[in-house]
């Protein structure tokens, strides 16, 4: 299983999730620069990580979604290599079309940065198979435009289909999120975005290792980490 | 080029925006939607290809069409 992180001018999670890809698979991932068009046929997940990609401008992710490499990721993506979009890379696939609905200022206007609780809505993907269905786990959150918002007609479809995979649990939801939505993922399953940061929490240095089954699943390391 | 949110996406924005005009005594304001305005200046005379190239930018890049409206004038 080799792993992929793009970066991109103003990204500045990707340490984090290098750390954290490199911790939980033993292998470092490789990393993918904005203007690459082609990525190696062995990857087989790319990761986009949190920040504030082109300073935020126009809208959280625009720009980064309209860069060459998006266009590359989105052809993996389509041949089912896995994707997975944390904070800022959950905004960028939204604004790529990879996933839909769009990301909104919070509702208090305020930047959050603080640990919420996250219910696992579906256990069955590639990405959280490592938890239980309805397991409550913790996980950080960071971002100041969070607020998930998709019209009513296709939100019916995603819940049918199970492609809302994170709830904000307990009372948590840090950014007025419709439906308490905290992460989604696309129709074929293999295109993951989430607001909060997994990579945050893996290891007792943390606080905690809620957040690494995201990691084992997607890496196929379950039984390896367990 | 102006770009303002659907009518029925929640604009969190333009909710504080209204408050703080009522808290300056401006009563009777209501559904106040913040929005961008994109202002720039185009080669040529033809105004029906401004108009299309305008569009495909609004759809393209600036405008999110999931979550706003945008509206094009030209002079």
């Amino acid at each position: 299983m080799k792993s992929a992180v793009v970066q991109l001018p103003g990204l500045n999670r990707d340490r984090d999730m290098i750390a954290a890809l490199t911790k939980i698979s033993g292998k470092a991932p490789i990393t993918i620069w904005q203007t690459e068009t082609e990525i190696p046929d062995d990857v087989d997940l790319i990761v986009i990580p949190g920040g504030f990609s082109y300073g935020d401008y126009l809208r959280c992710g625009a720009i980064a979604a309209r860069m060459p490499v998006m266009q590359a990721i989105k052809e993996k993506a389509d041949k089912g290599v896995k994707v997975l979009g944390v904070c800022n890379g959950f905004q960028i696939l939204v604004e790529a079309g990879m996933l839909p609905g769009a990301l909104m200022r919070n509702t208090s206007l305020k930047f959050v940065c603080k640990e919420v609780k996250l219910e696992v809505v579906n256990a069955d993907t590639d990405f959280t198979r490592a938890y239980a269905k309805g397991q409550i786990i913790r996980c950080p959150v960071a971002h100041h435009d969070g607020n998930y918002f998709v019209d009513p007609e296709t939100l019916a479809g995603m819940e049918d289909r199970g492609e809302v995979v994170f709830r904000y649990a307990e009372g948590t939801n840090p950014n007025g999120s419709l439906s308490d939505i905290a992460g989604v993922m696309n129709r074929q399953g293999n295109v993951l975005g989430m607001m909060p940061h997994p990579e945050n929490l893996i290891e007792s240095a943390h606080g905690g290792s809620d957040g690494r089954g995201i990691f084992a699943s997607a890496l196929d390391v379950v039984a390896a980490t367990a | 080029m102006t770009v303002t949110l659907k009518n029925g996406v929640l604009d969190p924005q333009g909710k504080a925006i209204e408050g703080a005009l009522g808290s300056l005594g401006f009563s009777g304001v209501g559904q106040v939607r913040q929005g961008k305005v994109f202002d720039l200046e185009l080669d040529g005379t033809d105004k029906a290809k401004a108009e299309a190239d305008l569009k495909a930018m609004c759809e393209k890049l600036l405008a999110n069409t999931v979550i706003e409206n945008y509206t094009i004038a030209i002079d």
